[in-house]
């Protein structure tokens, strides 16, 4: 298909807050993108449907409380459960960024490591250190050509992009950790890890890896690599002049790091469909 | 309410809820004080007889609803009784200091690009095309002392309704606090008042849960320390908005709906203004909690889709957020700005749980509530939206043209008032006096050693690094910031943060403050000089051009003179210099009554400046960006160190106050600006507290590179100390990076200022400043300096 004729749908609901700097880079890019609060989406699912892309965007849904992501990650499986799994069998690309990516790994839609989970294979947990944190971080692309979004990034490339977050910490359950961990890597999940702006592994290192992640993760996909999720903002590394140090750089790129990701998500609906 | 004692003055009416008639009739001037105590309306006794009077002329005593609407309308907090009312200040009468003083900066300015001043909810700007810049900064001081994190969250919370309240999408928050020293030694704490760092934590705490949970980036804030804190905590809140002037309603007619949207009522936030407009004691936590409101920003951020919507449509005739006051205030302000008045039925305001009296429904201050004015043909349409956003709306009332406020509960008319007397309370008359403190002015020898000074200034509270706060606060959703608060890899701390709204303009709004509590021991007025001229220049530094300023006074109690008599000092110069830099005052508040058992608050005025930038392609950040740059000082260095951190941290405040001289400083900002719009100047810092050597030490670290520095080049006056020509705070003062080829046009635009080149930007990471007679008085790496200021305030940036 082509690039204007690709329909973006970013979801929101009470306490999603970055619906709007999202969808200026999907039209910056080219493709359509709406932004519909769930209440009107539910009025007409089959036009859900005809979108191509959904993304979940960064906030605070339902405030966050129980744990972050879980009120709405429940709320969609209930109401929206079926659509959503034809919308991947149909392997329609999902992104979730932040309270996205909580939310996705809350519906079990990811990490997904037999197909979509009935209870949550992983947790995006408190920070540690604990605390919210904004700031610019450095992430190392891994994955090998299984995550759509990122089939053009070349792999051990280091993007630079902000978090903004106090939960973020992803997390397996402590006994099957390192099981996990090799099945991600095996079926080729893993997408982003944060490193050093050398690229070397963070390792645990705050501020480095700025949440206490398990193995550095900053972000998943499931196996199929059509859904996405990570904790930093690529909406917010989009434009040259978001970065945080632009004034002091002679020669400035038209776009930031984060365009890539967004980018790759269209680039993939163009071939694919 | 009532106790045995004074039980009659009391009568409860016969009706199936709770509504007190209050026996004012008969009452004599000790019983009108008791009423005032015992009810908590907190009105003077002039005020009481005032009331009196009325309900006399009408025959019958008021209701406890009547005389709660009453009290809240014209409470310090709502009517600013001190700021309008007349001073008597040695042999000069001053009828209101607000438009003697602040207002009329602004009417004699009266610029162009004013839309609306000091009349709505905010102050309104032109920003770009059709769109305008709303702005507003308020205090909640006393509800944070009780309740640290409630307190802060909901000052937040109010301040974007006052955004929302002029129609404008909140695109930006502000916050400066002042604590007590966080090592106060807890022995000394007095009964009620909490510990420095329990505040500390949770303010900070309770300002990012709001901004963050709305979306909204907090951009530009201070923290300030001072031991007259301790015991009264001052939160400012500010919060910027963008609106289209073709979108902005305000024309509340006979007839229209009164709808009443977002949170339940409750009983939290009962007497919040009565509150804030009395001294905090021992028992202010016991008795005035239900004062301190419960926040829910996600509320808040839910209605605010919902009222921009509304606002796109043109759905409604006219907004304004519920604050002070609540339902009461927020009816009668709306009745009486469009010269109406209204009818409201309370029971039909949707209740958090059973029991309120009435009089609790219509003065509540719960949170995240608004009113609108709805014609009644959009009624449906504005309840659906608002039913869309998951919001409770709800209509509560009529506007109506006779000028009356009537309530009822249950069909039963339980108050009627004209809008015209809630209007016009009686003039307090205030004395005021001056006598200037007597601070030595400190002897001691020139340390040999002023790199451990150097250090310890950079470590020292006031001045180290707030990253540890600053990164827990949201400040780059929206994507909309062009310059963060926290400058580069190595966050170093910008003088301004600058925003970039629309999305089809390279137009940028910078925000920017000036405060510093230190100078207002010595001479408020000074202070309120040195805050004006800081602030403007912080704006100027990144690029800020044609600014704006907003004042906010956190002062002691106004009926004791020698309070009021250094804000009528600070007021003065408030006029003198916003008129001699040509920055007009657009909104502005006081919050005064700031004492606890530690005696008042160190008086303190923030300043807020708005500037706008032509284009954010153009700004520039204070970090220096190569070596071979040249280091240029603008502006003269006195002996000013009275009120500097270098002398409080040597212990002493001392007399020589910063002044400012406005006529050199208004050449050296246009000089600055002119080299900035011509792409001159590559690094640009406000040279304020710690001085030349803390600001330089700050350009160095955050650029990664090291500086030779000559002291002898330094335009100064009648100084001959290195210590003193490093750690002056003299106001007027940049210091600017320019790159050798620009070197020539950067010094024919200066020509007629006092300016001095005074280093160069080394390849190495040393740290270099010689002395008068051409010694090495500092050397030391840029790390080392870097290290002290990033973890000078509890362990700092890093871990915490």
């Amino acid at each position: 298909m082509k690039r204007e004729e690709i329909r973006v749908l970013l979801m929101r609901v009470g306490g999603t807050n970055c619906d709007k700097e999202t969808q200026r880079a999907f039209l910056e890019l080219g493709a359509q993108a709406d932004v519909f609060h769930i209440n009107q989406i539910m009025r007409d699912k089959e036009k859900f449907l005809e979108y191509d892309a959904l993304v979940f965007p960064g906030g605070f849904s339902y405030g966050d409380y129980v744990r972050a992501g879980a009120i709405w990650a429940k709320w969609i499986i209930a109401k929206l459960g079926r659509e959503i799994k034809r919308f991947i069998a149909e392997e329609k690309p999902i992104i979730g960024i932040c309270n996205g990516f909580q939310v996705l790994v809350e519906m079990g839609v990811l990490p997904a490591f037999n197909g979509i989970s009935e209870h949550p294979e992983a947790a995006l947990a408190t920070n540690f250190p604990p605390g919210y944190n904004c700031r610019w971080v450095y992430i190392r692309h891994e994955n090998h050509g299984n995550c759509v979004f990122t089939r053009r990034i070349a792999k051990n490339m280091v993007l630079r992009i902000p978090v903004a977050h106090s939960e973020g910490r992803f997390t397996f359950p402590k006994e099957r950790e390192n099981v996990c961990l090799e099945r991600l890597i095996e079926n080729d999940q893993l997408v982003f890890r944060y490193c050093h702006s050398d690229g070397k592994p963070a390792e645990n290192v705050y501020p480095a890896n700025p949440n206490g992640s398990f193995y550095d993760i900053a972000g998943i996909c499931n196996r199929e690599g059509t859904v996405l999720g990570l904790m930093p903002h690529p909406e917010r590394a989009f434009y040259w002049w978001q970065q945080p140090d632009w004034t002091k750089r002679k020669f400035l790129p038209q776009y930031g790091d984060g365009k890539l990701i967004l980018e790759g998500m269209l680039r993939y609906l163009e071939q694919k469909f | 309410m009532p106790s045995k004692k004074t039980g009659r003055l009391y009568i409860r009416k016969k009706l199936p809820f709770e509504v007190y008639e209050i026996n004012l009739m008969n009452a004599d001037d000790t019983e009108l004080q008791i009423i005032s105590r015992e009810t908590g309306v907190g009105l003077s006794l002039d005020e009481m007889k005032a009331v009196q009077q009325y309900f006399k002329r009408r025959g019958r005593n008021p209701t406890d609803v009547e005389l709660q609407t009453i009290g809240q309308t014209w409470s310090e907090h709502c009517f600013h009784k001190t700021f309008k009312g007349t001073i008597i200040f040695g042999d000069k009468e001053i009828e209101s200091l607000f438009k003697t003083y602040i207002f009329k900066v602004t009417k004699e300015l009266n610029p162009k690009w004013c839309f609306s001043v000091f009349e709505d909810n905010a102050g309104i700007i032109h920003f770009h095309g059709d769109y305008c810049v709303a702005v507003k900064v308020e205090t909640h001081n006393h509800p944070s002392a009780i309740e640290p994190f409630g307190g802060a969250a909901t000052g937040v919370g109010g301040v974007i309704r006052d955004i929302l309240g002029v129609w404008a999408d909140p695109i930006a928050c502000t916050d400066v606090l002042c604590f007590g020293p966080l090592d106060f030694p807890y022995e000394k704490l007095p009964t009620g008042v909490k510990h420095p760092r329990y505040v500390y934590r949770g303010v900070t705490a309770g300002i990012g849960c709001y901004g963050n949970n709305m979306g909204i980036p907090t951009l530009n804030g201070a923290i300030r320390f001072d031991e007259s804190y301790t015991g009264n905590v001052v939160v400012y809140c500010g919060c910027i908005g963008i609106v289209p002037l073709n979108k902005f309603q305000r024309q509340a007619e006979k007839g229209n709906v009164i709808v009443l949207a977002g949170g339940k009522t409750g009983r939290d936030g009962i007497h919040g203004v009565t509150f804030a407009s009395a001294e905090l004691t021992e028992e202010s936590e016991e008795v005035s909690r239900p004062a301190v409101q419960i926040a829910n920003p996600i509320q808040e951020e839910k209605l605010k889709r919902a009222i921009l919507q509304i606002r796109d449509r043109k759905l409604a005739s006219a907004i304004t957020d519920l604050g002070g006051g609540g339902i009461s205030c927020a009816v009668s302000e709306t009745a009486y700005r469009f010269g109406l008045g209204a009818s409201v039925e309370l029971e039909k305001v949707p209740l958090k749980y059973g029991g309120l009296a009435p009089w609790e429904i219509y003065v509540s201050e719960s949170q995240e509530r608004m009113l609108l004015a709805v014609p009644r043909n959009h009624l449906k349409k504005v309840l659906e939206v608002f039913e869309d956003e998951d919001v409770e709306a709800t209509p509560i009332g009529v506007y109506t043209d006779d000028g009356l406020i009537r309530v009822y509960y249950q069909s039963e008319n339980v108050a009627e008032v004209e809008v015209s007397f809630l209007f016009n309370p009686p003039k307090a008359i205030r004395r005021a006096v001056w006598v200037p403190p007597r601070f030595e002015e400190p002897e001691f020898p020139e340390p040999k050693d002023l790199t451990s000074t150097l250090l310890n200034l950079l470590a020292s509270p006031n001045i180290a690094s707030k990253e540890n706060v600053i990164r827990t606060y949201d400040h780059e959703v929206k994507g909309n910031t062009v310059l963060k608060p926290l400058h580069g890899e190595l966050a170093g701390p910008n003088d301004a943060a600058v925003i970039k709204p629309l999305d089809d303009s390279w137009k940028g709004i910078a925000i920017s403050c000036g405060i510093n509590p230190n100078y207002g021991k010595i001479d408020a007025y000074w202070m309120a000089a040195s805050n004006i001229e800081e602030a403007i220049r912080n704006n100027v530094a990144v690029g800020g051009t044609r600014i704006a300023l907003l004042d906010n006074f956190t002062w002691g109690n106004p009926e004791k003179p020698d309070r009021l008599g250094s804000l009528v000092r600070a007021c003065q110069a408030c006029y003198d210099f916003a008129k001699a830099f040509e920055t007009p005052f657009i909104s502005g508040k006081d919050s005064l009554y700031n004492e606890s058992p530690f005696g008042p608050v160190t008086p303190t005025l923030l300043i807020t400046a708005v500037g706008i930038v032509e284009d954010v392609r153009n700004i520039v950040s204070m970090d220096i960006k190569a070596p071979n740059g040249l280091i240029y000082i603008v502006g003269e260095t006195f002996q000013e160190l009275g009120g500097s951190e270098y002398y409080v941290l040597n212990g002493f405040i001392g007399n020589s106050v910063p002044k400012v001289r406005a006529p050199q400083a208004r050449r050296i900002i246009r000089g600055i600006q002119t080299a900035i719009e011509q792409g001159l100047i590559k690094a640009c810092h406000d040279v304020s507290e710690g001085g030349l050597g803390v600001a330089l030490a700050e350009m160095a670290f955050s650029g990664g590179y090291g500086v030779e520095i000559d002291l002898a080049r330094v335009p100064v006056r009648d100084i001959i100390r290195n210590d003193f020509i490093l750690f002056s705070e003299s106001n007027g003062r940049f210091l600017v990076e320019v790159s050798e080829k620009s070197r020539e046009e950067f010094e024919s635009i200066m020509r007629g200022t006092p300016y001095g080149l005074i280093g160069i930007v080394t390849q190495s990471q040393h740290f270099c400043i010689r002395g008068l007679k051409g010694e090495t008085v500092i050397d030391v790496s840029i790390r080392e300096l870097m290290q002290s200021w990033k973890f000078g305030l509890e362990g700092g940036g890093s871990v915490k």
